[in-house]
């Protein structure tokens, strides 16, 4: 089985941000600065690994019926590790997100994961899965984030880039991210349709 | 506890720091059932069930076991299977005793689970209300009044943004924004016109 494909598909092709959509609370609420962007996308990316590797081990041994909760307990011991980890190693990044690391839990990126894929696939393909799609949830985290500092406050990971540039505050604002998110899809909408 | 509180909780929950506009919890769902009038009631007045449901029994979950047996690290985990169970209890009941409203709600009610303006509230409670691990006084009302409040807050934001999108059906939208792109763009000018309330102060 070949693997690299699987893990390169979350990056571009079915990237969960821009192509799938899923996952936007924690994307929107979190982008105001590509750190904290960075912190979130490897906070998600831990739990898409952990649970997707979970998931394929046990999912002999869970009746059908019960799969969804099932999951979601996964998910969410993946979620509380984080968190305490966090909180013991970086309690300002764990001020800054506030709410939205326990909120990981409800992200459908992770359970969509784990119902899509890792529920009929080898613990190998799962884990390479999960790790293209944490990359490309991390990006495009990270993309949005560098548009709204950029554009809020001029800065990029808190080094001044635009001297002289007056910032719109606006972008740091909940605001300047639906409409960072809406211009993205559709420019990417555009790239799609220009090559179709 | 005196009446300014509850105005407190009540402006900055609908207005100031709305659940969808401003703290973008149940995102998700807002976008996807914002199309028409008619469904969008139905999830919001679904959402705002759970919502003030689960804000009662998380606060009983988080005040007398979890915080007494030193276990406030397992608050997502216990949260999230509350809210599950809750979940499937509304709809148990619904069924039962009011078909109409079930057939209403629809596939929207399973959903729930996953909508994270619920299990938001419930950690937000959580945060707010207790302090060093004990309840502040009066946590458990501020509680209910803060779930109420986002639930209006919810269906606010929802019928305005439905409202709205049916009558972008009429209008001539470029190709490659229409649906989602149009929808954020459209929910940017609503949360905009929301930090209007950020002046007010008690």
């Amino acid at each position: 089985m070949k693997l690299l494909p699987e893990f390169l598909k979350g990056i571009i092709k079915q990237n969960p941000i821009f192509v799938l959509a899923l996952g936007l609370c924690p994307v929107l609420a979190v982008s105001t600065s590509v750190k904290n962007a960075l912190g979130m996308g490897a906070a998600a990316t831990f739990v898409l690994v952990g649970s997707n590797c979970i998931v394929s081990l046990i999912k002999k041994a869970v009746p059908d019926k019960i799969r969804i909760p099932c999951f979601i307990i996964v998910i969410a011991t993946f979620v509380t590790i984080a968190e305490l980890v966090m909180k013991a190693y970086s309690p300002a990044l764990n001020r800054a997100l506030g709410i939205y690391v326990s909120l990981i839990v409800v992200n459908c990126v992770v359970l969509g994961r784990a119902e899509a894929f890792a529920s009929h696939r080898t613990l190998p393909a799962s884990l390479v899965d999960a790790l293209g799609m944490g990359v490309g949830f991390t990006l495009g985290l990270a993309l949005i984030s560098a548009v709204r500092e950029l554009l809020g406050s001029g800065q990029l990971l808190g080094y001044t880039i635009l001297p002289g540039f007056q910032p719109a505050l606006m972008m740091a604002l909940p605001p300047g991210a639906l409409l960072v998110i809406g211009g993205m899809l559709g420019f990417f909408n555009l790239l799609k349709g220009r090559r179709e | 506890m005196n009446a300014g509180h509850f105005l407190a909780i009540f402006i900055s929950s609908i207005f100031v720091s709305n659940v969808i506009l401003s703290r973008f919890l149940g995102l998700c769902s807002f976008i996807a059932i914002s199309k028409e009038t008619r469904p969008a009631l139905a999830m919001s007045s679904a959402v705002f069930f759970v919502i003030v449901m689960s804000s009662a029994i998380t606060w009983v979950v988080y005040n007398y076991l979890l915080i007494p047996f030193d276990l406030a690290y397992l608050r997502t985990i216990s949260f999230i299977l509350v809210i599950a169970s809750c979940v499937q209890l509304v709809e148990m009941v619904v069924r039962k005793f009011m078909p109409a409203l079930y057939r209403m709600f629809g596939i929207y009610l399973p959903l729930i689970t996953v909508n994270c303006a619920v299990l938001g509230v419930a950690v937000l409670n959580t945060d707010m209300f207790f302090s060093k691990g004990k309840p502040l006084p009066g946590s458990f009302i501020f509680s209910i009044f803060q779930g109420v409040c986002v639930g209006i807050g919810y269906t606010l934001a929802m019928l305005l943004m439905s409202a709205i999108r049916e009558r972008l059906e009429y209008s001539r939208v470029p190709e490659a924004v229409r649906e989602f792109p149009i929808a954020f763009v459209t929910a940017s000018l609503m949360s905009l016109s929301f930090m209007g309330f950020n002046g007010f102060r008690f």
